[in-house]
């Protein structure tokens, strides 16, 4: 159990910043997810909490120690590797008890603990392997039992989960989060994959270039992100980005010509801006051709998911995808939709900065911001 | 799908491996041929073809204890000189895979041993270790002649091993360096992780899964140390003080060029060859088992 502040860290390789001023708290308890794409310094960051990066600027604390100049072993994170990082030499046991081998805990009690761990990742029956006799969900629970061992007051995941098959993927991610709930130890976990993130997460920190974009409740980042970076990022299908300028205090037109009314109340935008105009491909609408508002789009093709259909689509000359929930529309040619006012995002072009947007999470944003 | 590149035209794959038989043949089994032929046999005192004599050289040898010396004295220098190449390569290059300052000067340098001829070695050795002008002779100031190569037989021993392994270090510290960087770096930092300090992740983690590399460098040192440590006895010890370094490599040379007697040398030479044969052999049957493969 522990909380860990990072104040204003930077890390640079040489001339190379890779990360430039994180400011981030991370309280008792919680699941936080680090999420960006790759080389967005989030590896790097976990490393520096871990105490395998040194920290260039700034310092970071774990229950209120600085820990900038401490070794790994004194700070009491255990750590999930992407690749697992299984000894090879040494069978499950050994993997799981090497720690309190090392610690110099007597035999009797070593392999108490590591019969209890087994137990709890599910791995009794294979001891006496070693890890090249493992399917790659078994090596992945020598890793968290290796980790789980130590009590450690932080867990720190590093992609954990990027190396397995998709079914899985989803089943070692239900593992984590029922494991999170049983030890309620302060967990960062870092991904790519914003399913994993939005899944996982009490809290998410999505990172670009170094910088952190921004950081809240998964629900929060979804309704209302900050910048178009977190828009485009979290969700899948993504939003719906259109480039356009308003041309009115309640329209905008694309380039092509296409006009987009919004509500003038909602945005704080500048006649003459430049923007861009998202939408999730869920909340777009389909309506009969000829009614109110309603822009013709050109279907290219569909993809069916099963329980609800993508439509990729064009409108004027952007992509555009429309997911529709329940498949009851045969969809070729052309489709005519709406953009509901309330659930349409505006962004800066220039600076990718979020102008207004949706009010219906106020609650949200308050707990949040609490 | 037979995926090997196949040649119907058997004269043209005969011309095309013929330079490399050839050369087998001439340098490899032709003198391993005449050296069983001086083995078995023995030249008259005053001239004419040679005599058949069976195994009497053989007998000759076995009987003598100046041999029996020479033989023991060759595995001291073989076990010792094999450790310390071992041990310092070891040591050297778990350094270096640290990544300290300055690491990739020392990583270049240490290899240079190993690109300089054996006299050349010997030589330098003489020198820094000569009883009356070399650097070692500092000690010298404390007792005379503590340290005396000349004279004291451990003395050229301790010479010898320490010039042979200078040289033998560069080529165990390549391939100790290679094998540990293939070592997933996520290892050491789980290990780290772990709570395992450098010594610590050196002995549990790093050096058993250098196994393979330890058992290689082990098979290569031994017989090196028994085949090819001729050029730095002649240099430094001249198989002297009292025969104390009289290597089997440097005894057949000694008594084949020197006492000019070819038949000795060359039962002699067929006698180093199946002791090589047997260690590696040895070495393959027992100590391979138990190396982990990971």
């Amino acid at each position: 159990m522990a909380e860990i502040a990072i104040r204003n860290v930077e890390k640079s390789y040489g001339k190379t910043a890779v990360l430039h001023g994180v400011d981030l708290q991370i309280a008792n308890g919680e699941f936080l997810v680090i999420l960006g794409p790759s080389g967005c310094g989030k590896s790097t960051l976990l490393r520096m909490i871990a105490g395998l990066e040194g920290i260039t600027q700034g310092e970071i604390a774990i229950d209120g120690r600085v820990v900038n100049a401490l070794e790994p072993r004194e700070r009491g994170c255990a750590m999930v590797f992407q690749n697992y990082a299984l000894y090879p030499h040494m069978t499950v046991a050994e993997n799981i008890g090497y720690a309190l081998k090392v610690a110099g805990l007597p035999k009797a009690e070593r392999d108490r603990r590591v019969a209890e761990i087994a137990q709890i990742v599910g791995l009794e029956a294979f001891l006496a392997r070693r890890p090249s006799e493992l399917s790659g969900g078994q090596r992945q629970r020598v890793a968290m039992g290796r980790a789980m061992i130590r009590e450690p007051k932080v867990f720190l995941f590093d992609e954990p989960l990027s190396n397995l098959d998709a079914k899985l993927r989803v089943q070692m991610r239900l593992e984590i989060r029922r494991l999170h709930q049983r030890l309620q130890a302060t967990s960062v976990f870092v991904t790519h994959d914003q399913i994993e993130a939005m899944s996982l997460a009490d809290r998410i920190v999505v990172m670009n270039q170094g910088r952190i974009e921004q950081a809240g409740p998964p629900r929060l980042l979804y309704a209302e992100p900050a910048t178009r970076f977190v828009a485009a990022f979290l969700g899948a299908p993504a939003m719906n980005l259109l480039p356009a300028t308003m041309i009115a205090k309640n329209r905008a037109r694309m380039t092509d010509g296409t006009e987009i009314s919004l509500d003038p109340e909602r945005f704080a935008a500048e006649i003459g801006q430049a923007v861009e105009i998202g939408i999730r491909p869920e909340d777009v609408m389909i309506v009969w051709p000829g009614s109110e508002g309603a822009h013709q789009v050109e279907v290219e093709f569909t993809e069916d998911m099963g329980s609800s259909r993508l439509i990729h689509t064009r409108l004027g000359a952007t992509e555009f995808t429309v997911l529709q929930p329940t498949a009851q529309i045969e969809a070729e040619g052309a489709l005519h939709i709406t953009l509901p006012e309330d659930a349409i995002h505006l962004f800066d072009a220039g600076t990718g900065r979020r102008l207004a947007g949706k009010a219906t999470l106020i609650g949200l944003r308050a707990s949040a911001a609490a | 799908m037979d995926r090997r590149a196949t040649f119907s035209n058997l004269w043209l794959a005969g011309a095309l491996v013929a330079p490399q038989i050839l050369l087998v043949i001439v340098f490899f089994y032709w003198p391993t041929v005449q050296a069983l032929y001086w083995a078995f046999s023995t030249q008259p005192p005053f001239g004419g073809t040679n005599q058949w004599v069976g195994w009497q050289n053989f007998q000759q040898i076995f009987s003598d204890a100046v041999y029996w010396n020479s033989v023991q004295v060759s595995i001291v220098f073989a076990i010792l000189s094999t450790a310390l190449s071992i041990g310092m390569a070891l040591l050297l290059a778990l350094m270096i895979d640290r990544q300290l300052a300055g690491h990739k000067a020392y990583r270049f340098v240490y290899f240079w041993p190993y690109a300089i001829a054996a006299p050349a070695v010997g030589l330098a050795f003489r020198f820094i270790f000569a009883p009356d002008a070399g650097f070692v002779s500092a000690i010298n100031q404390l007792a005379p002649n503590l340290w005396n190569p000349a004279l004291k037989g451990w003395d050229a021993m301790l010479l010898i091993v320490i010039a042979n392994s200078w040289k033998m270090m560069a080529y165990n510290f390549i391939f100790f360096l290679a094998a540990l960087q293939s070592i997933p770096r996520g290892l050491i930092e789980a290990a780290a992780m772990d709570g395992s300090g450098v010594l610590r992740r050196a002995r549990d983690i790093q050096i058993p899964l250098l196994a393979p590399t330890l058992f290689f460098l082990l098979v290569i040192n031994i017989t090196e140390s028994f085949v090819d440590s001729f050029g730095i006895v002649d240099i430094t010890t001249g198989g002297g003080p009292a025969r104390a370094t009289d290597l089997m490599v440097f005894k057949i040379y000694s008594d084949g060029f020197k006492g000019l007697d070819y038949s000795m040398a060359a039962a002699q030479s067929i006698v180093l060859m199946f002791l090589v044969i047997g260690l590696t052999f040895v070495q393959f049957r027992y100590i391979e088992k138990r190396v982990h493969y990971a």
